[in-house]
């Protein structure tokens, strides 16, 4: 059974139509990667997974069930977890502040509940080690370079353990090395049964970690192919519009 | 105090880089820089050091100044203006403003004085008096987080609203009969414990309970999230707009203690309380460190910034300047506060 199944989504901002009509099935332990142009509607659709706003029409269903996502924390609590591509973190705060953020960690003292930093710090920087990035948990994220914020971001996906994880444009600001570790925990993701739907433009990120490549064009969903049946070349071609769909 | 960084690992004179197993060891087993250097970086701090700087010049321009007297009189004067600040910053973190605590004082003082005089005792009064505040604090936060409405706009209709309805429920006149709790609420404004004057006392609490809600409560720490990034807030399950509501309430009620302290120490209570003081606590706030574009807060902050507004009135009195004067530091002091702040960070984003 797919884990993850959309059914015709469409969303229009009054005039413009972002997606029309969009189907996709996601499988426990399947790597999707989603590619498409500028402005063809991807991270409109992982916002839509991930409760940020609801679809214009259509259906989403979880394990075979339908649901409605009226916030994020809703797809949060269903096992859905994203990376926004803008990565949405508070940049007066430190990094570990942001990777807890909404979800502390607490100690107890009689009635009294208070942050506990020294196990937040711990557990962030336990997961900036396992992204091998050079992330201090203490730094404000504000004084951060685009990779070190990037595994903040990441970083958050990686408190709970969800069924799906959705990185919208995760390695686009990120040092060779970063890259591989981040198609690494891909890889691992794969491997302990969870799903995920990588957006990338950049196409051997796709074809290195993804099992399947769907193409948005402006909206709509031109192809969905499994990897080892299409070239980076067909990929391109149908996103820019030289292969009409496949 | 807010958050603070250390930065002992960007910069290692004298080594190449590290490698990849040096990295991880420092980032897991790094230790905190100390407490000091951080304290340095804070705005409170060069404030508390420009307190101390005119404190020493005074010492010798006055004999009066370090008297235990001027003590007492100069530190009642600002808890009045510090216990505000304190909610005021927390409106100013999350990158709003309340104008209307000024007005607020005056109507929240008549409503003590009217219940009191009525002759319901202090604790009906004190009930009162924080009920209509709470109330005045929820239509501001409800009317700001849910409709949308720029902070500026609601709180200064409701500056204009409050002190109105001040005025006709108290018919114009001046309360001075506060029933059979009286000599209670005058002590409780006017007099001291172990020497200290209990508007301070109750300033001190508060600043110690705030200092507290901003480091180690997931309320201070979700205000401080809003004030830097809402829309990350939002997308990270914070319930936006219940927390910014609270913070408008929290000022009023600020304001509202404020109100309840002073009636008592003046004695008497009309409604033109407060007038004019909303732009003397959000200088008081500003000065503090507080920061208008939001996302910064500091306890200490608070007091640190009435203080010095207070200090700078004082020193002029015992200076022999003249008392119109008073403004004017006061308003050179805010500016060159926030031009410090922005040099600091500018030295800092480089
Ligand atoms: N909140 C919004 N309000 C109005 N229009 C929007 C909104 N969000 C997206 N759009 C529009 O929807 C379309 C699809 O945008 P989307 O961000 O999904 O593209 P994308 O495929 O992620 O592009 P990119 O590769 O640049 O990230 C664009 O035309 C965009 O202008
Ligand atoms: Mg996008």
């Amino acid at each position: 059974m797919s884990l993850l199944e959309l059914d015709g989504i469409t969303k229009s901002f009054g005039a413009i139509h972002a997606l029309q009509g969009v189907s996709l099935s996601v499988a426990p332990g399947e790597a999707v990667g989603l590619m498409g142009d500028n402005g063809a509607g991807k991270s409109t659709l992982m916002k839509i997974i991930a409760g940020n706003f609801p679809p214009t029409s259509g259906q989403i269903r979880i394990e075979g069930r339908q649901v409605q996502f009226h916030k994020p924390i809703d797809a949060r609590q269903s096992g859905i977890e994203i990376v926004y591509q803008d990565l949405a973190l508070c940049d007066n705060l430190t990094a570990a502040a942001n990777v807890f953020l909404g979800r502390e960690l607490k100690k107890s003292f009689g009635p009294i509940r208070y942050l506990d930093y020294k196990a937040m710090y711990k557990r962030a920087a336990e997961l900036f080690a396992e992204l091998k990035s050079e992330t201090r948990p203490r730094d404000l994220v504000k004084q951060m370079s685009g990779g070190q914020r990037q595994a903040v971001a990441i970083a958050r996906t990686r408190l709970s353990d969800p069924k799906l994880v959705l990185m919208d444009e995760p390695t686009a600001a990120i040092s060779v090395r970063q890259v591989a570790e981040v198609l690494n925990l891909i890889q691992r993701l794969k491997d302990t049964g969870h799903a995920v739907i990588l957006v990338s433009h950049r196409m051997p990120d796709v074809f290195d970690v993804c099992d399947r490549v769907a193409v948005l064009r402006r909206g709509t969903k031109v192809a969905d192919k499994r990897i080892d049946q299409t070239t980076p070349e067909e990929v391109t071609g149908l996103i820019t519009g030289a292969i009409a769909s496949a | 105090m807010s958050e603070t960084t250390s930065q002992d690992l960007r910069t290692r004179p004298g080594r190449g880089p590290m490698g990849h197993a040096e990295i991880d060891e420092s980032i897991t087993t790094r230790t905190e820089t100390s407490g000091l250097q951080a304290i340095i970086r804070t705005q409170p701090f060069w404030v508390l050091m420009a307190i101390i700087v005119i404190g020493l010049v005074m010492s010798f321009v006055s004999d009066v100044f370090l008297t235990e007297r001027n003590f007492f009189n100069t530190t009642r004067n600002f808890a009045f203006f510090g216990i505000m600040a304190l909610g005021m910053s927390a409106v100013i973190c999350t990158a709003g403003i309340d104008l209307s605590v000024g007005s607020l004082m005056g109507l929240a003082g008549i409503v003590t004085g009217l219940v009191m005089q009525a002759g319901y005792g202090i604790v009906p009064g004190f009930l009162a008096c924080m009920g209509v505040a709470a109330l005045v604090g929820l239509i501001n936060g409800v009317l700001i987080a849910y409709l949308r409405m720029a902070p500026f706009v609601v709180t200064l209709g409701m500056l204009a609203m409050a002190r109105s309805v001040s005025m006709v429920i108290s018919n114009n006149k001046m309360i001075y009969d506060f029933g059979p709790d009286t000599d209670l609420y005058l002590w409780l404004g006017g007099e001291s414990v172990l020497g200290v004057p209990n508007p301070v006392w109750v300033l001190i609490v508060l600043t110690a309970v705030f200092w507290w809600v901003w480091r180690y409560s997931t309320w201070g720490r979700w205000v401080i999230a809003i004030g830097g990034n809402a829309k990350a807030a939002r997308l990270s399950g914070i319930p936006v707009e219940r927390i910014i509501v609270s913070v408008y309430v929290l000022s009023a009620m600020m304001a509202g203690l404020a109100a309840f302290l002073l009636v008592g120490w003046f004695g008497s209570v009309t409604n033109a309380l407060g007038e004019g003081y909303e732009l003397n606590v959000i200088a008081a706030s500003v000065i503090g460190g507080a920061n208008l574009m939001g996302g910064v807060v500091y306890a200490l902050g608070a007091p640190i910034g009435a203080a010095l507004m207070e200090l700078i009135r004082n020193s002029l009195l015992l200076a022999g300047i003249d008392a119109l004067w008073q403004q004017f530091f006061v308003g050179l002091f805010l500016i060159i506060a926030v031009l410090l702040e922005q040099i600091r960070n500018r030295g800092r984003s480089e």
